[in-house]
């Protein structure tokens, strides 16, 4: 076996003592701890996703002395490895992004925690990532549901404590439905391993047993995933969570809590259930309908909205119908698509909501759209970020958005059924995205009056200035070179079977 | 674009005396209209104070149940629906049980090969009498070390909520907890007195034997964590704080968890790489026995009984 199989374990088990040690230490210590072990999981899963491309065939790694159904396994992939890279990354900018925010926003004396639970909720996100049992990724979904409620209310006001108790309800009925269709899952499988539960789902599917236990079951986990990742009509609990909390929180929120979610749902459909059981369920077409419904209505949210931040945050909702509409083609080319919408949606949505923080902080602290006015241009580099931001929701070629519009329009003609009302939906969502986004590009570069404005300088904040270079340089990487990145996300789900 | 008649001769017709309607600058009945540059109108504070006022309770009778009618109805519909979506929910998940394996079957298939090697074979690859003590310690080490963090972040959340940092808050929260909780209550210290020794011991008992008899971490951990809350309602915070206060608790909670995860990854990668572990497993029935567990089970006892203390001090007076 070689040395680089050790590495999923490896930073898994870093993050976890990461989290362990800061949280005896003081603020500069864990914040440095968090930037290492952020940097050094980079390197892992950049290792790792090299070596599975060269060995071409996804490995399990035995938790363990005892082998498969008895102990714990996890198992890396290409796929598993590119999430896991991307997922480092972001978080990486993130945190590094809002970091003089969070200085202002939280209480000096418990920065310390915020560390803590970043750490923490990397640990399970790398967990429900490379993980092979279901049990292992539900503890892991507790672990990431508590650090996320943790990371909305650490900036202590009205509305985030609100915020995170609507979080918390939400989201604990999701793990509630995930826990009971697992449970159920088991009684008619006997096994916790996400192989074995296929291999007897596909016996059970074949000799027509325990039909109706199977379907309520495969509904609950499905439903359960969909209320935590903010699908359509579970979204209430969203704006206020992604609008309020401090930035950093708000970008790692969108970015990859829901994400990380989203692809255990990715994991259970090709993993756990079968792509073929699980579209013979109908359950499919939900999902396409609850995505095409987010598409519209999400957007339409948006654009009611005055806050810039909330209305980033509903056209989270937006996105994340994109992603549900992938899911439901029932393609191979949907879901490529899907799992490339997440990669761009995550890289971008992170970076609006850093580059929005820019904006709103030299328009007096106001979130609200009209104070926004001539914004772009008291902060060059916020605005051309949040511009940048913006062209790439819309679907403007060159940044990653295109791409994912591009695939999603790909997936939808190889459909019939389903063609007609993913084009329609597909268009009108764009023109709403680029009625709300392009609103905002226009009024952040309306000047105000004729007085001369002094910008932002490099010298400072010149953190904040490299990581949203970092951000527009993600995005146009995705943008342009996306066919290696496609192509991996192809071998990926090939092997995922 | 040049223009076609002279401006004299242009103001004299029709399109000139529309185009002049149209942007207002002469009306019909009004004669000539000034344009001018609207002023932004500054409001006194008093003002926009008492409008804000004004728009809260307008917005309160908005929300008024009383009021409102619509607001009534909206919430009468709205609780119905809440209602008719649980029964449904139970209704579907009640039907599924029907459904389900009927429990206590041979031939279920929850009777596999798993639970079989568990239980025939859990004694002499685990070295644990109590199968499941085997079984979550052993096998499936991971979950555990997973379900430790789980209560490790529950405190981190809870200290974010409730820990009181502010040194006057601090001193309020301290004088409060006196005003509000007895202090000196013979009966209650007296029982105490008696009680305490015997529920740390006990623990300490169920954490040791957790291999051997059913217990261990979790279960030991949350006895001797009852324990302290009894002490600490009976003496009072301040004796406890000569044996237990804040430092103690972060000694004890990270080197219980870095303990078990060092363990915890000692054993997951000499197992994955086949090297040889060398934890004896020892002669099953004795108290030094079964490997890794004793020692696991003790971290999560510590672990247990801190998060217990840690919940009460905090959500009874903000800080340990």
């Amino acid at each position: 076996m070689d040395y680089v199989q050790n590495f999923p374990c490896i930073s898994i088990m870093l993050c976890l003592f990461a989290g362990i040690i800061s949280s005896g230490l003081r603020d500069k210590t864990a914040m440095w701890i968090n930037a290492a072990l952020l940097t050094v999981n980079t390197v892992l899963s950049a290792y790792t996703l090299l070596y599975t491309l060269t060995i071409k065939e996804p490995f399990v790694y035995v938790m363990g002395k005892f082998p498969a159904p008895w102990g714990n396994e996890i198992r890396a992939g290409v796929l598993e490895a590119l999430m896991a890279l991307f997922f480092c990354v972001i978080m990486l900018l993130s945190l590094f992004g809002g970091r003089h925010k969070l200085l202002e926003e939280v209480e000096e004396d418990k920065t310390y925690l915020y560390y803590v639970l970043t750490d923490l909720l990397l640990s399970s996100l790398l967990a429900l990532v490379y993980t092979n049992d279901m049990f292992t990724a539900y503890v892991f979904v507790e672990i990431n549901t508590i650090a996320a409620c943790g990371l909305i209310m650490i900036r202590q006001n009205g509305r985030t404590i609100e915020a995170a108790v609507r979080y918390m309800i939400m989201s604990l009925l999701g793990s509630g439905m995930l826990l009971l269709g697992l449970c159920m899952l088991y009684d008619l499988t006997g096994h916790l391993l996400m192989s074995n539960i296929k291999e007897s789902v596909a016996l059970l599917a074949a000799n027509e047993q325990y039909g109706i236990p199977l379907i309520v079951s495969i509904v609950l986990m499905s439903v359960g995933l969909c209320i935590k990742s903010a699908l359509f009509p579970f979204h209430a609990w969203l704006p206020d969570a992604y609008g309020y909390s401090t930035v950093s929180s708000a970008a790692m929120l969108s970015a990859l809590v829901s994400k990380g979610y989203i692809f255990l749902l990715i994991k259970i459909i090709y993993r756990v259930i079968g792509f073929n059981v699980y579209h013979d369920t109908r359950i499919i077409d939900v999902l396409f309908l609850f995505g095409l419904m987010g598409m519209i209505f999400g957007s339409l949210s948006a654009i009611k909205e005055s806050d810039v931040r909330r209305m980033i945050a509903f056209s989270s909702v937006a996105q994340i119908g994109y992603i549900y509409m992938g899911f439901g083609m029932g393609t191979e080319a949907g879901m490529i698509a899907s799992v490339f919408h997440i990669l761009s949606h995550a890289a971008t949505k992170s970076l609006l909501f850093i580059a929005a923080i820019g904006l709103t902080d030299v328009s007096g602290g106001s979130r609200r759209l009209v104070e926004l006015t001539g914004s772009g241009y008291r902060n060059k580099w916020a605005g051309i970020t949040f511009t940048v931001g913006s062209l790439s929701m819309v679907g403007v070629p060159l940044f990653s958005g295109f791409i994912s519009k591009l695939l999603f329009a790909q997936a939808a003609v190889q459909n019939h059924t389903k063609m007609l009302p993913a084009l329609i939906v597909l268009g009108v969502s764009t023109i709403l995205n680029a009625i709300y986004f392009m609103k905002t590009v226009i009024r952040i570069y309306t000047p105000l009056g004729e007085t001369a404005y002094t910008s932002v300088t490099f010298k400072a904040m010149p953190v904040y200035a490299v990581v949203l270079i970092a951000f527009i340089i993600m995005n146009i990487i995705l943008g342009i070179s996306s066919q290696p990145i496609v192509d991996m996300i192809q071998q990926g789900l090939a092997t995922f079977a | 674009m040049s223009k076609l008649k002279p401006q004299k001769e242009y103001e004299k017709t029709y399109a000139f005396r529309f185009f002049r309607w149209l942007s207002g600058s002469k009306d019909p009945y009004l004669g000539e209209v000034e344009m001018q540059v609207q002023k932004e109108t500054v409001l006194p504070q008093e003002t926009i104070i008492e409008r804000m006022r004004e728009a809260q309770m307008r917005r309160d009778k908005v929300y008024d149940k009383e009021l409102n009618k619509a607001a009534r109805i909206f919430h009468k519909i709205y609780v119905t629906m809440a209602v008719l979506f649980c029964i449904a929910l139970v209704g579907v998940l009640l039907m599924t049980v029907s459904y389900l394996p009927p429990g206590g079957n041979p031939d279920n298939p929850v009777n596999n090969t798993v639970s079989e090697r568990y239980i025939e074979h859990g004694l002499q690859e685990t070295g644990a009498l109590n199968i499941v003590s085997g079984m979550i310690l052993t096998y499936r080490a991971f979950d555990t070390f997973g379900e430790t963090n789980v209560l490790f972040i529950a405190t981190c959340c809870v200290m974010i909520l409730l820990m009181v940092d502010d040194a006057i808050l601090k001193k309020q929260a301290v004088m409060n907890d006196r005003r509000f909780e007895p202090k000196n209550d013979a009966i209650l210290q007296g029982t105490a007195f008696v009680l305490c020794p015997i529920i740390f011991i006990f623990g300490i008992y169920i954490i040791l034997n957790g291999h051997l008899s059913p217990g261990g971490g979790f279960s030991g951990g949350a006895i001797i964590g009852a324990g302290l809350i009894l002490y600490v309602s009976a003496f009072g915070f301040r004796k406890t704080q000569r044996f237990f206060d804040e430092h103690v608790y972060k000694i004890a909670k990270i080197t219980a968890l870095c303990m078990y995860g060092l363990i915890g990854t000692y054993f997951y990668m000499t197992g994955a790489n086949g090297i040889e572990n060398h934890i004896p497993l020892g002669i099953p029935g004795h108290i030094l026995s079964s490997g890794i567990i004793l020692p696991i089970n003790i971290c999560v006892g510590l672990e247990v009984a801190c998060t217990m203390y840690a919940f009460y001090a905090l959500f009874r007076r903000g800080g340990l």
